[in-house]
Order: C-alpha cells, then structure tokens, then sequence
C-alpha cells in the first residue's frame, strides 16, 4: 500500500511549496488526540528523520511517520472546493467512524 | 469533511484549535480581508472571484447592500448610498469641512456625524461595520468557521476618536480586535522586511484620493514609525482628471453633463491604467449629445501633463524625511502601496529621488491586507514565540498639557514612538490651593488658544500648602491603538484624578498638516507670546508672595525700609499690562531686589520659629 495524492492535490502543494520558498514535501501523520480519538497532521517538510518512510506521488516527496502508517495506509490526499472555504482532504479507507467536523476520527 | 490546510513542520494544530486570524484593510474606497493559508498570505475573494470590496453601503429597501451591489446604486440612490465613510470617522459634522459636497442627510446634532437613511440615522461607525461585516461573513464562508481575532489596518495620522471608533465598528461587526496596525507598517510586514537587515525604510502610499509617506526604523526586529506626511487631497483619481481635461481640451469639447463626466472619467481611468503597459492608447467615447471625442494619448504626453502631481508627492517625503532628520540616502529600502504606484513615471521619480528601484513585486492593491494578516496570525497564537515581535507606532502632534498663562507644555513630543508614557511634575501657583484643573491639549502651538482641546478634568484634595510646595505628577500614557489616558497624582497623599480621551472630536490629517504649518509659521511670534505670558505669569507669582509677605510679616520692616518695596511693586502693577516682556522683567528683578533684605529676615524667622523649644538632640 502507499500514501497518494491526487493531482490536483500534488499541484497546490508544489504551488505552496514554491511560495513558502524552502521544505523539501509534504508531511501526514496522526496524533492520538481529537473529539473522536484521532486527529491528522499536514505540515511541510524540513528535515526528513532517519526513521520516516518516504512515498512520492506526482512530484511531490511524502512523509509518514511509521507509528502513524498504520492508521493512514491507502489515504490518498484530495484538495477540494466547498464554497469559498478550500483545503485538504483526507480521503482514508482505514477510517470506520469521525466527528461530525471530520477533524479526528476512529479506525 | 473537515478541508485541512498545510501547517509548519511541528505546529499542525489541535483539532477544533486552529485559530482563524484575519488582516483588514479597511479603505476609503475599497476594502480587503487576507488570512494565512497553506503557510502563505492570501488575500479572500468573494463567491465571483473578486478580491477588493468596495467600501460602499447602501440602505436599500430590502435591507443593507455592500460592496459592488451598493456600487451599482451609488447615481440611483445617493442619499441612502454611503461612500468614503472613512473620512467621517470619529468626527463631528463641523469637522467635515466638505460635508456640503456630500449628497447625505446629515442629521443636526451635536458629536458625531450622523446620517439620515432609509433604515434610520446611522454613524459612521454602525455603517463601517457594515462593511466590515461583510468582510466578515466572506472570512468565516472562505475559512469554515468562527473568527478568533483581526487586525486592522488604520492611517498612520489616525487621531485617538478615529481609531476608536475604527475600534467600535469592528466590534459591532462582531469581530475581535486583536489590534490596530498602521498601513504602511502593514505594507512594511508584508515585504518581509521585519526579517530583512537592520536599517530605515520609506512607505510611499498612493491611493485614490489620498497620499501618505512614512518613514519607518527597523532595528532588532521592531519596528518603529519615524515620522509621518502627505496629502489628504492627492491620489490616484487627479492623473484621472488630468487625463479628462486634456480629453476635453484636444478635441475642444465643450462643458458636458454630469453623466458624460462620470463617463469620461471611467475611460480616463482605463486609459491610464492602460499606459502602465502600453506607449500610446485612443481614448474614443461618444458623449450623450452625438459627439464624439477621439484622441492618442502617449506615455510622454501623459508624463508631462501628471508632471505636477508627481512632483507634488515629493513635498511630504521631503518634509517627512526634514522631521526625521534623514537625507534620502538614510533610506535602505522604499515599498510602494496603492494601485496608483503602479505608473511607471512614478516608480521612476520614486527611484530618482531615493537613488534605488522601490520595491513593488506585491500587488500594491494588497499589500496593507497582506501585512495586516501576518500580523493577526502572530496575534492569534499560530506563530512560535520566538518569531514574535512588537510593533511600534507614532503620535501626529504633541499632546501636553495647559499651564498658567494659557501655555502649552508639551509632555509628548510629535513623533514619539507609541506605545509609550511620559511623566513630569507640576506644583500648586497659589497657597492653600487644593485643587488643579488639567486641560489637555494636542498642538505644535505656544498658546493653548492655538492649539486642539482634547480633554478637561480636576484634581481635588490636594493638602492645603504653600504655592509651590506640592508635587503633582502628571502621567500621559498612550497605549499600542494610541489611545490617550491621563492621570494626575499629588506625591504626599496620592490623591488621584485621571481622563480617558473620549472619542468626541476627530482631526484630519489635512487639519494637522495646517496646525503643524501654523506652528512653523508663527514660531517667531509664539516664541514673543509665550516670553510675555511667562514674565506675567512670574510677576503675579511674586507680586502675590510679596503682598502676602507683608501683611505677615510687615513688622520685620521699618517705615522707610517699606517704602522701596512698595514702589517696586506699585512698577510691576504699572507695567503689567504692557506687551513687552523685557519691561515686565525689569519691573520683576527690580522687586526681587528691593525684597532681599526683608526675605533675608523672614526666613531667619522661620527658622527660629522651628528651632524654639526644640532640644538639640531632638534635631540631631
């Protein structure tokens, strides 16, 4: 299995990427806080640690920490519209049940 | 689903944590609202793609319109159409010098403007929060939740009732004011340059209607606002009108209606903008009675014709530059804010004169917005500590306070770095005086009679004790939105007495820059007045004492000892109502040495008064 992104998500992130003007991808992860008992981490890249496990999807270097591929393993990583409100969304086949926000959830 | 932005490494937010900061730019003619996003600056556009706002409010008859809808109206419906709001805020009707050019139905009260609407008397304020309202709404749609605080942005020559009542709008548009900042210190943010070399740099913002210039310090990452200047009645909309004049006059078109001006100014606008990029461009129109005008503008007869107003920018930079003290080449870098910086023969006279390229890879429409958000999103919480920083404002006139003889006594100097408190010690004029009226003022001006009254209070409960002997301090403090406070305190018993300046007057910056030209002008007169009130000022002070002293003390003297005071002192009446200060003083030293001897023996009295009955070890 992998971490993926789609397209259109690959581009916003080079896009911000650029803008930011240094990171070397983009990190997911996931801390055992939230509403529902999980929460996701999107965060730029640095440094990558010794230990992180490394996908590239259209271009763009992925970073998952071990402890946290597990709950993430399959996630393709989606940039949508809803509105005038836009950002990432995870899209994880792992997940059985999240808060009404969709901000943390359970496996 | 909850849509997730990209946070920097080791700071992606608590669930439900992330804290939504924006940065206003709440304008004269258009508005803008920015957040951080994905790590960078953004500015938010509405539901059409459209970033700016216009800063109009209409009070149709089916509720509030703002922005673009209420633009539409703006000829239709004038009266309930409420355009450049910003220049009543925290006014009174007498402040607004042009209100007669305005179409509104100013309601005849005193204190702040109000206006008769369709939907009832509104002020500024309520109607500024209309538009930030809808700033607002867009903000909370574009970011999916509640705001936690905003910064916005204000004039650098804002006075303390405009910044509160900037202060009460935002607030009644239901937003939390984490802080005003001023533009160009916004502008100064969003280039970055808190993190660029230590060192002075120049904001030069021109807008539709308006030009300032400031001047601000960067040093340890804190920045601070030098000085300030500009002109209330410059921007933009003049190479505008330029260009509508020398239309009319090529093609000898004669007076046209009202409709065809608004008409022709509209394609004067695109002209212009258009030569940003172009050599030559046909202006062409047909005007409503059949006519047509067709003309070639080129960028060198454009230059030529907006020679003047460019030139006229110059006059504050010079000025803000002789109040800071600094020579162009002081000046590390220069921004560039306000669509009209976009000339190019602007760029190039800014670039002369400073002898650098300006900076201007921003769009300058957006740069306050963009400067602000940065800001607010430090405010917010969601920067680390260590990237933290202060930013530092300036006071436009000096603040002080009324002192015997109608003098001013500057207790803030104009210029001064806010946040920032100043105080000095002031004493009783008379014996027994047990209670002090403070009047504070703001001007450049000797004379109080010259110079703004901002407030009144007392203090009360001062010890009864002779003139001269109680120590008063009086503390100014003004906070980081320049926001004046007060407070008098007596040493001995700390009795206290303190004023918070209400928001009930308001000074423009065209009002200043006349108050500060008045104090330049008149220096040397102010200077004659001022001697002459001080020398007034003493001789009551010791005429007072030396008439109090004789009826005390009068014993001490002979008959003929007497005499020559009271003929010293009978000169000083005789010359206290002359003009010439040199007179007065003359009169003053003459009794101060006719009382010599007499204060010599008085204090020999006192002193063994003090002693009588008093042990030696007891004085030890």
């Amino acid at each position: 299995m992998a971490i993926t992104l789609t397209e259109s998500a690959a581009k916003h992130v080079a896009g911000f990427l650029q803008k930011r003007g240094k990171g070397v991808g983009l990190r997911l992860g996931v801390r055992t806080t939230g509403c529902s008992g999980l929460a996701y981490k999107l965060e730029f890249v640095d440094e990558i640690k010794a230990e992180d496990l490394r996908f590239e999807s259209h271009g763009i270097n992925v970073v998952v920490d071990p402890k946290s591929l597990p709950y993430l393993d399959g996630t393709e990583l989606d940039f949508a519209r809803e509105g005038l409100n836009e950002g990432f969304k995870f899209n994880n086949p792992n997940v059985k049940d999240e808060c009404g926000c969709g901000e943390s959830f359970n496996v | 689903m909850a849509l997730l932005q990209i946070a920097e490494p080791g700071q992606a937010p608590e669930p439900h944590r992330q804290r939504l900061a924006v940065g206003i730019d709440l304008g004269t003619t258009n508005s803008l609202v920015a957040t951080v996003r994905d790590g960078s600056a953004d500015v938010l556009a509405d539901a059409q793609g459209r970033r700016l706002l216009p800063s109009i409010v209409r009070y149709a008859p089916e509720g509030v319109e703002v922005g673009y809808a209420a633009q539409a109206a703006q000829i239709t419906d004038p009266q309930n159409t409420i355009v450049s709001v910003k220049r009543m805020m925290g006014r009174a009707l007498p402040d607004l010098a042009d209100a007669r050019r305005f179409p509104y139905r100013f309601v005849d009260a005193a204190g702040i403007v109000q206006i008769a609407t369709r939907a009832g008397i509104r002020t500024p304020v309520e109607i500024s929060a209309e538009i930030l309202g809808a700033l607002r709404e867009r903000a909370e749609k574009s970011l999916g939740g509640a705001l936690d605080g905003a910064v916005v942005t204000v004039p650098a020559y804002f006075d303390d009732a405009q910044r509160q009542a900037t202060k009460d709008a935002a607030r009644l548009a239901g937003l939390n004011v984490l802080r005003l900042l001023n533009e160009p210190t916004a502008a100064a943010i969003a280039y970055g340059l808190d993190n660029a070399s230590e060192g002075i740099y120049a904001v030069y913002d021109l807008g539709g209607g308006t030009f300032d210039l400031s001047i601000l310090k960067l040093s340890r990452g804190v920045f601070e606002v030098l000085a300030t200047a500009g002109d209330t009645a410059l921007g933009g909309d003049d190479f505008d009108h330029r260009i509508y004049c020398w239309a009319l006059e090529t093609t000898g078109t004669g007076p046209v209606s009202p409709g065809d001006t608004r008409m022709l100014m509209a394609r004067a606008r695109e002209v212009k903008e258009t030569l940003t990029s172009q050599h030559e461009v046909a202006f062409t129109a047909s005007l409503q009675t059949g006519e047509t005008i067709a003309a070639t503008l080129t960028a060198s007869e454009f230059e030529s014709i907006t020679q003047t107003l460019v030139a006229k920018t110059l006059a504050p930079v010079r000025k803000a530059l002789r109040d800071a003290r600094l020579t162009p080449a002081d000046i590390k870098g220069v921004v560039m804010v306000g669509g009209a910086t976009r000339m190019p023969h602007i760029q190039r006279a800014v670039a002369e004169f400073f002898g650098q390229a300006p900076l201007n890879n921003l769009n300058p429409d957006e740069v306050v917005a963009l400067g602000a958000v940065i800001q607010a999103n430090v405010l917010a919480g969601n920067r680390a500590r260590d990237e933290d920083w202060l930013l530092l404002d300036v006071i436009p006139l000096s603040l002080g306070l009324e002192t015997m003889g109608g003098l001013t006594e500057k207790i803030v100097p104009r210029n001064a770095t806010i946040p920032i408190a100043r105080a000095q010690e002031f004493t009783t004029f008379k014996d027994g005086q047990t209670a002090m009226a403070l009047h504070v003022v703001q001007g450049e001006r000797e004379r109080v009679a010259d110079c703004r009254s901002l407030a009144r209070f007392e203090l009360r409960g001062i010890p009864p004790m002779v003139a001269g002997a109680a120590r008063i301090k009086v503390t100014f403090q003004v906070d980081a939105d320049g926001l004046l406070s007060v407070a008098a305190r007596e040493q001995t018993t700390g009795v206290e007495a303190s004023i918070v300046v209400k928001p009930s007057y308001g000074l423009s910056d065209a009002e200043i820059a006349r108050m500060l030209q008045e104090s330049f002008a008149n220096a040397a007169p102010d200077m004659v007045v001022r001697a002459l009130a001080e020398a007034r000022v003493e001789a009551e002070r010791i005429v007072d004492a030396t008439e109090g002293a004789l009826r005390s003390d009068g014993d001490l003297l002979t008959a003929a000892e007497r005499i020559p005071i009271e003929h010293a002192l009978a000169a000083v009446h005789r010359v206290a109502g002359q003009d010439d200060h040199h007179v007065l003083a003359a009169a003053v030293a003459a009794l101060n040495a006719a009382t010599e001897e007499f204060a010599a023996r008085r204090m020999n009295r006192g002193v063994e008064r003090a002693l009588t009955g008093r042990s030696v070890d007891a004085l030890g």
